[in-house]
């Protein structure tokens, strides 16, 4: 198995830099801070202690007896990201590259944010480092994840509401990048997921690689052996990697990444962009996206928030074209059932992005045997849902 | 040597910079477009940019967002574009630059892209989101088929990369006058001259500056320090003002009249 990206970000044919020529020199800059600071020993130390002490790492590998025994086949864990202060696997990232922005002097720090995870976890390094935030979200995740819109302005981030197209992720990334172009002497871009140009998706995979080290040391101790089968939610992508990052070379660990199908594969309307997309070029690297036959971008449809995006992440796209992931689909109404499952029999309220990963695997246990284990990436909390929840009753 | 490098020719002998004018291509429709088209040439612009709308300009401010978005609801798509630059060039020798975004090239096959602009008499092309790193993938293509490969330069452009980028310049350098979005502020002049002084001494292609210019006084100014101007937005909001009205081609040609006169 080659080691990707290669120098130029690049994963097979997919990932690359494919940026605005005013951002590039930014981007360079980027790459060798980065460069730098994984080189360094007191950037890791760092990093490291913020983990733990700051947000609470290492999270646990809980065994889910009851829900395992209902189900009656494959042994279920879940990763608990959303232990983690702020509620997400979110903050893994924002916590390394918010160090990385300190290191590089840079004091204003911006995101894009669909379900507000990425948003809180950016103002809440912003308010650790004391550095100004703005965060860019679509008007209609503004309404649909208003609690995470009042915590990133209690944290002291501004919230900038955006109204183009259907209002949602790929929106605010546009005009995020937009605000980058124009500020990008002072300004350190936090991207939320592994997307972007390079060193984004390297970077933020291996921030969020934690996920996994620690599962696999988990796992030795509490199984003596590697699990069968890791199942994670895939919107850009972070959750996902962060968990098949430590796994990518053990061959007999199954990687299942988890696309949303929305209102159903057949209605045009969801965000599985893997699964019905095309290769093709946004947002700084290329990938598969949801596309007309002209290269427009189609409008993405999750009632996940964080889903929500029509590209992916160009390691999936590389995880996919090589088989060495598999990624399926969950509809809305499959992970709003998983959402209330888990609640009430696990007494765990997941994020609804992560109740894809949860609905997946509750497809899967029943028809494997008892002896194999399945780890969730119970990517976060479902707090913020509440609203959502409510409506789709 | 192609259109582009005619006309600053023999601009440069009369002593005038050119005036580069970009629109987006569909917008109000694909039959106005091209009618705009010759009213720019016939009032004085001397390089037109066709830009190919897509659904998230990245690179745009408001006015070509706003616009792409009409012109992708009239049915533009790039297929589209090549068959307007076909009917241009029957009527008009004005040099034509495809300004777009990489994703419809890329749908559309790079090298199928490159013959076709080539064939309906497109002479160049320029991508935003295509930097250097990644251009080999296109230009491998348009350098084939003759198009000229137009770099930016941005005002954090510097040091090896500048020398870099000007040295496999073609057409012309495409200087981006603002660290922002298109029609979002105003260029200052200081940064303009000092950047610009750098490019010349290191190539004797033209430099066309443009992002943010907004009237025919900036225009002049400008035009002292380079050898062309680019006006996207003053023109693609003045579309929009007009685009119900029998005014329009009017309105343009005024407009196009009174910055090239500035240039002269
Ligand atoms: C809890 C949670 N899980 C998953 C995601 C999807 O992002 P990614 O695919 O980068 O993990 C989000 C994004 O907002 C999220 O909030």
């Amino acid at each position: 198995m080659k080691t990707v990206p290669d120098k130029r970000g690049h994963f097979g044919v997919f990932g690359g830099r494919y940026a605005a020529e005013t951002l590039m020199p930014a981007l360079l800059d980027l790459e060798q801070a980065y460069g730098k600071a994984q080189k360094d020993s007191s950037f890791k130390k760092d990093f490291d202690l913020y983990q733990s002490r700051y947000a609470g790492r290492p999270t646990s590998l809980y065994f889910a007896e009851r829900m395992t025994r209902q189900l009656g086949g494959a042994k279920i864990y879940l990763k608990r990201e959303d232990l983690n202060h702020t509620g997400s696997h979110k903050i893994n990232n924002t916590l390394g590259q918010a160090l990385l922005a300190r290191k590089m002097g840079k004091k204003k720090v911006i995101a894009e944010t669909g379900a507000g995870q990425h948003g809180v976890a950016t103002a809440t390094v912003a308010a650790l480092f004391g550095m100004e935030c703005k965060i860019f979200m679509g008007e209609e995740d503004i309404r649909r994840q208003a609690p995470n819109v009042f915590r990133m302005k209690i944290l002291g981030a501004e919230v900038v509401p955006v109204q183009s197209g259907t209002a949602t992720l790929k929106d605010a990334m546009n005009e995020a990048m937009r605000y980058w172009v124009s500020s990008v002497r002072d300004t350190f871009y936090i991207i939320g997921t592994t997307a972007g140009p390079h060193p984004y998706p390297l970077m933020v995979r291996n921030f969020q690689s934690v996920i996994g080290r620690e599962t696999k040391r988990q796992m030795a101790r509490q199984e003596g052996r590697l699990p069968d089968v890791l199942v994670a939610c895939v919107g850009g992508g972070s959750n996902a990697l962060g968990m098949f990052h430590a796994f990518r070379r053990d061959m007999g660990v199954a990687l299942v990444g988890v696309e949303a199908a929305g209102r159903g594969m057949h209605t045009g309307q969801h965000c599985a962009s893997i699964n019905a997309g095309k290769a093709g070029v946004l947002h700084g690297n290329k990938t598969y996206l949801l596309q007309d036959a002209h290269g427009q971008i189609r409008d993405a449809y999750s009632i996940a928030a964080g889903l929500d995006y029509p590209g992916v992440g160009p390691e999936h796209a590389y995880f996919a074209a090589t088989g060495r992931a598999s990624y399926v689909t969950v509809t809305d109404d499959e992970a709003v059932e998983a959402f209330g499952y888990l609640s009430r029999h696990e007494g765990i309220i997941p994020a609804l992005e992560s109740a894809h990963a949860v609905a997946q695997a509750m497809k899967i246990a029943p028809k494997m045997k008892k002896d194999q284990i399945i780890v969730i990436c119970l990517s976060g909390r479902g707090d913020k849902d509440a609203q959502t929840i409510i409506e789709s009753m | 040597m192609g259109r582009i490098g005619n006309k600053f020719g023999k601009l440069r002998v009369k002593k005038e910079k050119a005036l580069v004018v970009y629109l987006t291509a569909g917008d109000p429709s694909p039959a106005l477009t091209i009618e705009l088209i010759l009213t720019l040439a016939e009032a004085g612009a001397d390089i037109v940019e066709i830009g190919v709308p897509f659904s998230d300009p990245t690179a745009d401010g408001p006015v070509i967002q706003a616009a792409s978005q009409r012109a992708l609801k009239a049915g533009t798509t790039l297929s589209g574009v090549i068959e307007m630059v076909r009917k241009v060039r029957r009527e008009s020798q004005i040099p034509i630059v495809l300004f777009s975004y990489f994703n419809p090239i890329f749908a559309y096959g790079v090298k199928r892209f490159a013959e076709d602009a080539k064939q309906v008499g497109a002479d160049g092309i320029l991508v935003v989101d295509l930097p250097p790193e990644e251009a080999p993938e296109l230009r491998v293509h348009t350098d084939a088929a003759g198009l000229d490969f137009i770099s930016l330069v941005a005002p954090t452009t510097g040091g090896r990369r500048l020398r870099e980028i000007v040295k496999s310049a073609a057409g012309f350098v495409y200087y981006i006058s603002i660290t922002g979005v298109t029609g979002t502020a105003a260029p200052e002049i200081e940064n303009i001259a000092g950047d610009i002084g750098k490019i010349r001494r290191l190539t004797k292609t033209p430099v066309a500056a443009g992002f943010g210019i907004s009237d025919a006084a900036q225009a002049g100014q400008i035009g002292r320090l380079a050898d062309g101007v680019v006006i996207g937005s003053v023109l693609v909001r003045l579309i929009d003002e007009y685009r119900h009205s029998d005014g329009l081609m009017r309105a343009v040609s005024d407009c196009i009249r009174e910055i090239k006169a500035a240039l002269r």
